[in-house]
Parts: C-alpha cells; sequence; structure tokens
C-alpha cells in the first residue's frame, strides 16, 4: 500500500496487453447491458465507462473512486465482442486506487477466509450463535462496516482434515489414478458436506483423491483491490496443490477460486509463473470433470432417481471460466430432476461485495430477479457451484442451496441425502 | 450594410490573430477581428499539439530555440489550463548517430532551452513502451497544447478588454486610397450582409492564407509558403512524456500525448493551395515507420484519426523554395508601407504555435512605429482568465468532473467524457455554431468513435434545446460526419475499420441519413 505500489500498477496498466485491449471496443454497448451492478444502481457509470473509456484517462492520481463499485463478476469481459478486457481494466484501475488510497480494515478482513475459518472452528457453536445475533451484527455494521443482514457463513463443527483423519480409509483399490482434489477455504472450514461428497463421489468412480494442505486462492484479496497480498495467496495455494503429484488432474468444488486459478490470476494479478500456468491448465470444476468422463463414455450412469424441481444457478465467476454449463448438464443425467436454469447474470454477493455495508442494497437489487426465480420454482432446494453465491441465495430466499455434487452424491447412492427446507 | 469603425481590423483568428487582437487591445487599441471562419480552424487546429521547450532547434535554428524557450515558460504562466506540462524527452533511437546528443546539448546551454541527459534506464522507467534499444535520452521542458484552448483564452481575454470578434466575416475587399488603408469590407455569411470597417490599419494575420488577403487590396503577391505537415492520432496515450528523436529535424519525428491520443507528426510538403491538403498513403505509412522506431507495436495500435495543416512560411532567400523545413521558422513582419508604398497594412508570416504571443507584440510594436508611438506590450505579464482558474491541464480532469456531476447529468460524447450540460451550455452561447465549431470547444467527437454514438445525440439535443430546426440539425449532422470522414479515410485499417463499419450501419442504415428530408439549399456554416 504505497506511492510506488501504485506506480507500479500503473506502470502494468500502461504497459500490458490490458490497456492495449482497449483499442478493440467500438461503444456497442453490450457490456453496459449485461453488467448487473449498472442496471440497478447509478452509483456505478457502467463497464464501458470505467473500462476502455476511462482508462483513456488515467494518468497520476486515481479521480474516479466509483470504480470500487464494480462488483468484479467479470461479466463485461465475458460479453465483450471485441474481446475488451473490461473486468481486468477495472480490476487494475481499483487495485491503483487501493495502492494510493489505502484499504479500509473491513476489506482486509473479510478477505481472510482461511483465517476466519480456522478462527471459527474451534468455537463454531459460540461463533455462528454471534454471527446470528442481532445485537452482534448491528454492532459489526457499525464497527467494521460488513452490513448487518448480510449473509455469513455458518462454522462447521467438524473442519474436512479432522474428517479426513477420522474416517475408515477408503476399502476400494484405485482404479483409475490419483486426482488432486482442492476444496478452497469454504470446503475445508464452513461447507465441508460439498467437499466429503466430492472425495465420496471420486473415490466411488475409482480415483485416489489426494487432499493436500491448502490455503486460500486470494481470489477476495484480488477483488478488493489487495493484490500483493493475493498474489503470496496464490502462489501458496499454487505450491501446495502441486505437491502431491505432478500432471494429474486438479478438481475443484469451490467454483469461483477455480477460475482464480484458471485465469484470473494470471490476466488480472499479472502473475506468469509456469506453477500457476501448469495448475491452471490441470484445474477442472468438478462439474467440468465428471462431463469429460461422460463424454469420454466413462461415467457411470447407474443413478437414482431424484424427483424434484430443481433451480440452478451458475454463479459469475463460473460462467467466466468459458466451460459452458457443465453443472446443469450434469445434473440432467440424474432421473426425475428437473433443472431450472436461473439465466442470472449474478447473485449480487460477487465475493464480498454484498458483505459491505455501502453495497449490500445493491447486491441484494442484482440478485432479484434469481431470487424470485427461485421463489417460484422451488421444492426445497436449489443449486449453485460457488459457496458465497450459495450463502447469498439461502439468505434472501430462505431455501437450501448446495453445491451440485451433493445431488451426484445422492443419485449414486453414496449415503446422505440431501434434506429440503420446507417449501414456503 | 453594417458600418463600424475601428483602430484595427486584424484579419485570421488563428493564434496569430488571436494573440493580436489581444495585445491591440490591452495597448488600448479599439480593434476588430475577422475571420472567413471559425476561431482557430485553420493552421492552428492542425497541428501535433507539442509547445515547444525549443529543444527541436538547437542545432538547426538557435534563433527559434531561445524564443521558443522563453515563450514555453510565458504561456505556462498565461495560459495554464491550456498546457499539460507532461515533459520531453529526446532519444536516439538504434540507427540514430549518438554524436548528435553532445551537439544537442552543446545548442541548448547556447540557446538557454533547459536540457539534462538522463539515464537510458530512467527514461525506460517513465516510458516503458520505449523502444528498448534507444542510447541516449535527454530531457526537456516539452509541454502540450490544445490550440483552440490557447486561442478561446487570448480571444475572450481580448473581448474583456473591448475588442470585437466577427467569425464566418470572410474578406471581400480591402480599400486603399491615398496610399493608405481606408476600410475593409467583410460578408457576413451567417446573415449574408455586408459589413464595411472603417480603419487605419490592418494585421493580417491569415498564415497560409497571407497572400490572398494581399491580393484583395491590390499589392503584389506576398512570398508564403504553405508547407504542409500530416499527423495521425492514436486511440490513447501510448506514451505520457512528449518523445523526440534526437536527430537533425526530420519527418515523422515528434509523438506527443495531447488530451486523451497521442499524435505522430509530422511531413513537410511543399503545397500551392492551403484549402486542399491531401493526406497522401505514403505519408501515412512513412508516420507509422516512423512510430514504429520510437515505440515497437505502434502499428498495432489504433489510430482514430489523421489530419494535414499548412505552416504560413515566408520565403527566405537562402534556402532553395521547395526546402519548406529549412526556411526560417522565425517570424517575419513585412511591412507594404517599405514594400508596396501602403501604409497602415501589415503581413506577419513564419513562427510556430508556441510563440505567438511574440509575434503578436512584434506586429503590435511594428503598427506603433509606423504610427511613431511605443505603448507597452503587457501580454506576457497578465495571466489570462479561464473557467477552469489556473492550474495546468492534467489527462484526469475530464474524468474527475465526470466521477462529480456523475449522478445529475448525462454523458452525450462517451469518448471524450462531454456532459450534456458542457454542450447545451456552449450551444446557447453560440446558437450559429455548427458541430464543428462546438467540437473544437468541447472535444465532441474527436473521440475512437469519431461521432459515430455522439453526433446523432448532439443534433437531437440541439433540436429539443429549440436551438436548430429539424432540418438544420439534418444538414449540421451531415457536415460533421463528412468531415469526420476526411480524417478517417486515410488510417482505415486494424481496429478503426471496424468502428467506421458500425458507424456506418448506424447513420446510413438506421438512421438513412443520405435520405432525410432536405430544403433546397442545405445549411453548412
Amino acid at each position: 500500500m504505497s506511492r510506488a505500489e501504485a506506480d507500479r500498477l500503473r506502470q502494468r496498466l500502461n504497459n500490458e496487453l490490458q490497456r492495449l485491449t482497449l483499442d478493440e471496443c467500438v461503444k456497442c454497448t453490450i457490456c453496459e447491458q449485461s453488467c448487473p451492478v449498472a442496471g440497478v444502481t447509478a452509483l456505478f457509470s457502467g463497464p464501458k465507462f470505467v473500462g476502455p473509456q476511462a482508462e483513456r484517462f488515467r494518468h497520476g492520481a486515481s479521480v474516479d473512486l466509483s470504480v470500487d463499485y464494480c462488483s468484479s463478476c467479470g461479466t463485461c469481459t465475458v460479453v465483450c465482442p471485441q474481446g475488451v478486457h473490461v473486468a481486468e481494466l477495472n480490476s487494475l484501475a481499483r487495485a491503483v486506487l487501493k495502492a494510493e488510497r489505502g484499504v479500509p480494515l473491513r476489506d482486509r478482513l473479510i478477505t481472510r477466509t482461511t483465517l476466519m475459518g480456522r478462527a471459527m472452528t474451534p468455537v463454531a457453536p459460540v461463533a455462528n450463535a454471534v454471527l446470528d445475533n442481532r445485537l452482534a451484527r448491528t454492532a459489526l455494521e457499525k464497527v467494521v462496516g460488513v452490513h448487518a443482514d448480510a449473509p455469513m457463513p455458518t462454522a462447521h463443527p467438524e473442519p474436512l482434515r479432522a474428517w479426513l483423519k477420522r474416517r475408515p480409509a477408503p476399502t476400494r483399490t484405485p482404479t483409475r489414478g490419483p486426482v488432486v482434489f482442492f476444496h478452497g477455504c469454504a470446503g475445508g472450514y464452513f461447507e465441508v458436506e460439498a467437499a466429503r461428497c466430492a472425495i465420496e463421489v471420486l473415490e466411488h468412480l475409482g480415483f485416489e483423491v489426494l487432499v493436500p494442505e491448502q490455503g486460500c486462492c486470494g481470489l477476495a484479496e484480488q477483488s478488493n483491490g489487495l493484490f500483493e497480498q493475493a498474489t503470496a495467496s496464490v502462489r501458496k495455494l499454487v505450491a501446495q496443490l502441486r505437491a502431491p503429484a505432478t500432471g494429474v488432474p486438479i478438481v475443484s468444488t469451490a467454483g469461483s477460486c477455480g477460475g482464480m486459478l484458471k485465469h484470473e490470476a494470471h490476466e488480472i494479478l499479472g502473475l506468469d509463473d509456469p506453477g500457476l500456468l501448469d495448475v491452471g491448465a490441470r484445474t477442472r470444476d468438478i462439474s467440468e470433470f465428471l462431463l469429460e468422463l461422460h463424454d469420454a463414455g466413462e461415467l457411470p450412469l447407474d443413478f437414482a432417481r431424484i424427483d424434484l424441481r430443481l433451480p440452478y444457478h451458475q454463479p459469475c465467476q463460473v460462467r467466466s471460466q468459458g466451460i459452458g454449463v457443465p453443472a446443469a448438464e450434469l445434473l440432467r443425467l440424474i432421473p426425475g430432476l428437473e433443472v431450472v436454469e436461473s439465466d442470472a447474470t449474478c447473485c449480487g454477493i460477487a465475493g464480498t461485495y454484498g458483505l459491505k455495508r455501502e453495497k449490500y442494497a445493491i447486491a441484494q437489487a442484482v440478485g432479484r430477479p434469481l431470487f424470485e426465480l427461485v421463489a417460484a420454482t422451488h421444492q426445497g432446494l436449489v443449486a449453485c457451484d460457488t459457496e458465497t453465491c450459495r450463502w447469498q441465495i439461502a439468505k434472501a430466499t430462505g431455501v437450501r442451496t448446495v453445491h451440485p455434487i451433493q445431488f451426484v452424491h445422492q443419485a449414486y447412492g453414496l449415503g446422505r441425502v440431501i434434506a429440503p427446507s420446507a417449501v414456503r | 450594410m453594417r458600418r463600424l469603425a475601428a483602430d484595427v481590423v486584424v484579419v485570421g483568428g488563428g493564434s496569430t490573430g488571436a494573440g493580436v487582437v489581444r495585445d491591440a487591445a490591452m495597448r488600448g487599441y479599439t480593434a476588430v477581428l475577422v475571420d472567413r471562419s471559425d476561431l482557430a480552424q485553420g493552421t492552428t487546429g492542425r497541428f501535433h499539439g507539442l509547445l515547444h521547450s525549443g529543444g527541436r532547434y538547437v542545432v538547426s535554428d538557435p534563433g527559434s530555440a531561445t524564443e521558443c524557450a522563453r515563450e514555453n515558460a510565458v504561456l505556462s504562466r498565461i495560459q495554464a489550463p491550456a498546457i499539460e506540462r507532461t515533459g520531453g524527452l529526446f532519444v536516439s533511437v538504434p540507427g540514430d548517430d549518438p554524436g548528435y546528443g553532445d551537439r544537442f546539448l552543446a545548442g541548448a546551454a547556447a540557446t538557454g532551452v533547459p536540457a539534462r541527459e538522463i539515464p537510458v534506464a530512467e527514461a525506460l522507467r517513465r516510458e516503458p513502451r520505449l523502444n528498448r534499444g534507444i542510447s541516449r535520452a535527454i530531457e526537456v521542458e516539452d509541454a502540450s497544447v490544445d490550440g483552440w484552448q490557447l486561442v478561446w483564452g487570448a480571444v475572450n481575454s481580448a473581448r474583456a478588454y473591448g475588442a470585437k470578434v466577427l467569425t464566418y466575416h470572410p474578406v471581400t475587399r480591402i480599400d486603399i486610397a491615398d496610399g493608405r488603408v481606408r476600410a475593409v469590407h467583410c460578408h457576413d455569411q451567417r446573415r449574408d450582409e455586408e459589413v464595411v470597417i472603417e480603419c487605419a490599419f490592418v494585421l493580417n494575420c491569415a498564415g497560409p492564407w497571407a497572400g490572398r488577403i494581399t491580393d484583395l487590396a491590390g499589392l503584389p503577391p506576398v512570398p508564403v509558403i504553405p508547407g504542409r505537415g500530416i499527423m495521425i492520432a492514436l486511440n490513447h496515450r501510448v506514451v505520457n512524456t512528449v518523445v523526440n528523436r534526437l536527430i537533425y529535424p526530420t519527418d515523422g519525428d515528434i509523438l506527443v500525448p495531447v488530451h486523451t491520443v497521442s499524435v505522430i507528426g509530422t511531413t513537410d510538403v511543399k503545397e500551392s493551395d492551403p484549402d486542399h491538403l491531401p493526406i497522401p498513403a505514403a505519408e501515412v505509412q512513412q508516420m507509422l515507420d516512423a512510430g514504429e522506431r520510437l515505440i515497437p507495436g505502434f502499428r498495432r495500435a489504433r489510430a482514430v484519426h489523421a489530419w494535414a495543416g499548412s505552416r504560413p512560411l515566408i520565403r527566405d532567400d537562402r534556402v532553395a523554395a521547395d526546402d519548406t523545413r529549412h526556411m526560417s521558422r522565425g517570424m517575419a513582419v513585412v511591412d507594404h508601407l517599405t514594400r508596396d508604398g501602403v501604409a497602415g497594412l501589415l503581413t506577419i508570416g513564419g513562427g510556430k504555435l508556441t510563440t505567438y504571443r511574440l509575434m503578436a507584440e512584434h506586429i503590435v510594436d511594428a503598427m506603433g512605429d509606423q504610427r511613431g508611438e511605443r505603448r507597452p506590450c503587457r501580454t506576457a505579464d497578465e495571466e489570462i482568465p479561464y473557467a477552469e482558474g489556473s492550474r495546468h491541464y492534467v489527462v484526469t480532469h475530464r474524468l474527475a468532473d465526470r466521477e462529480a456531476d456523475r449522478l445529475d447529468d448525462q454523458i452525450v460524447c462517451e469518448c471524450e467524457l462531454m456532459s450534456r450540460r458542457m454542450f447545451t451550455d456552449l450551444l446557447h452561447r453560440e446558437p450559429l455554431a455548427t458541430l464543428d465549431d462546438l467540437r473544437r470547444q468541447l472535444r465532441l467527437g474527436m473521440g475512437p468513435c469519431q461521432g459515430g454514438f455522439c453526433a446523432g445525440r448532439a443534433a437531437g439535443i440541439a433540436v429539443t434545446e429549440r436551438v436548430v430546426d429539424a432540418e438544420r440539425a439534418t444538414g449540421l449532422l451531415r457536415l460533421f460526419l463528412k468531415n469526420r470522414w476526411i480524417g478517417l479515410w486515410p488510417i482505415l485499417y486494424g481496429a478503426q475499420v471496424r468502428q467506421t463499419a458500425l458507424d456506418h450501419w448506424l447513420y446510413a442504415g438506421t438512421l438513412d441519413i443520405e435520405h432525410l428530408p432536405t430544403p433546397d439549399q442545405e445549411v453548412v456554416r
């Protein structure tokens, strides 16, 4: 956080390929039409404005503080027909701004996801009760700036690593070789259930599942303009994921974090190190991985029937990976499961965006069409690939929201049946 | 017919004329400036945007170098909002004679041009896209300047001192009787009316058109030779410092970051008619090659517009008549009393935008000499008031403005961040203006889309504001787009092709602009 850091970042902006892509903009406005934030608030001037347009005016001190209203959902880059790296330009501009002006304590806290998990797990019931307490949340909003109504994770009393140690060793001999499993911070501490299901599905399919000790990918830090910290985080994670084996697939249940490894750390943080590129090339979202098996005729389809109409929302940061909608396709292989795709651009949370006091209402407005679709179609359950989006949807709709792999797990008859919330 | 009277009529509303009318008014003369079109529409609006440090002339033209260095400092003081203190670099690219740098430094010391050699690594740190192979870098005090802001500032100052400014008033005749200037006849094009201005003095500041003015006085031709130069603007600032080749002045050796674009210039070709300046394909290629030597990848960057301007050089017998680059950049005042026996007429040529104030001082001094009086020049001492205050221009300026008014105003020109209020304020002040006249003050349509999105909006708003009717709006829109195209044809390659195709679909396809109803006589001014 210094002038020097701001200068270094701006030099990258001036110098690197992101800035050159602004030359491709023909002002068509498709990004503005697709931006979930600009559609609900005038506070954000829209991706075309803050990206290829404003970038032509940036030199010296940052003057456009409103660039921070970008939620980093990445939709603008995905929809741009000319190849302008709109979201990347915005992210860099925001990082320069933060480097110049400093980052609020709140943004430093909410990006420390692994730390939060580690701190909360041993005292899970207490921590969860505190985060559920209205008075405590009001105090949190006043002092730190996290909105009192924003969704908060629930700490699991048993972290994934404890379960891995406790459970009986897998009895089946692997028939398909090893995979490295990337569960993300949420899979380790908060949504341990999804991670357990994924491991059991992969083992059921005959894979040896290697689960290295793993930290945060840095995506939340990156979205908050903390590039130095994000770089350190992702570098560390890359080393951890490369440790158990070379050349084997890395399978992820952390929807958005997978995107960080695949392209964001390279395109936004500008990291070029071979380790990251290697991990990025090997990383697969778990639905993507299973669908690839299916395409190769190697996925057993002996799924038990699940009679359910299931709204499914693909997170913005999964869409930006350019992998189609593998979770929806995978879920449709399960007999009886009627998948209703949300077609919503974003649920609003965008990682940590919707937690912030000044952005909470915007995030709720962004998510409204999705929440309405859920309310109109759900039968007690929603599926979604990214944890923070699940928390946002569950909190806003009151409907239990789970990772798609949990339905695959149930359909393979591997034990747990997902309990729906009461249909309202 | 309208009759006016003044001490002096200044012909030509470029930088020279603007400086002269301000200077004359400040010295207490009643002054009228006339121009055949809008202010700063000719040479002043068609340069690369460089406010010279003098560095360019330290070896080739030491007198000009000293003048530039002095005037650079003066204008920075009195017209700060028109000027961005970008700083400048002279760099030797591979193939350039590194020894020239020593002659340069010696010349700079001799002419009083501030210059300092800096390590190559430091130059590359400041400008990361510069050719990594440069062998020397010398820092100078180049700046970039908006010629239109410069002229409007001077003219507004002149008006505050009582001067009158008549644009779209071409001179039709200059009356001379008994060896003296008596009156200037103009045609007010907008009211279709003859205007006669009785005066004792005419100061001919028509630049490359100066010979036509002396023709209208019935005098022998003045040897003005238009030296044409082309310029190309890139879509964004590939550098934030002015970058010059560290060589004897030649073609394509300057890259200027001005406003949101960077401009490469220029060529120098003798022309006969300053109203018809071609932009030949070969010269465009020559500029792109020159840019590529300074900034690798230059050809892949997007060019948004090209233009040609013409230097108002007065013939100098010391060099061949077709070698306009090496004619004196120094100014020359032609006194028609000694030359042609006509009192009250002076013509000025040569000079450059950077020295416009000094040129004005010289010609108004010369007028005083003929009148036998010496009123002191005060133009260097008094700051010209600007709405923006007295801070230098910075490129973030409009981004900060739009950040401030983003919740209560619209943006009409997105590329150049021109708000609706900026447009309507000027429109109501200048209801007779064309869209190009407004463009020169607001930068309407000067960004990458070249009017594709904003020109139609601007025409529509002018109708909504009841400043023009639908027929005039159509005419204004057509004229504006036609003029934009002049600068687009020569650089139709790369990303700009997609833009022009989209713009064409919008106007020809959706709006069907070619077949809109029009009056018998279309508005063109």
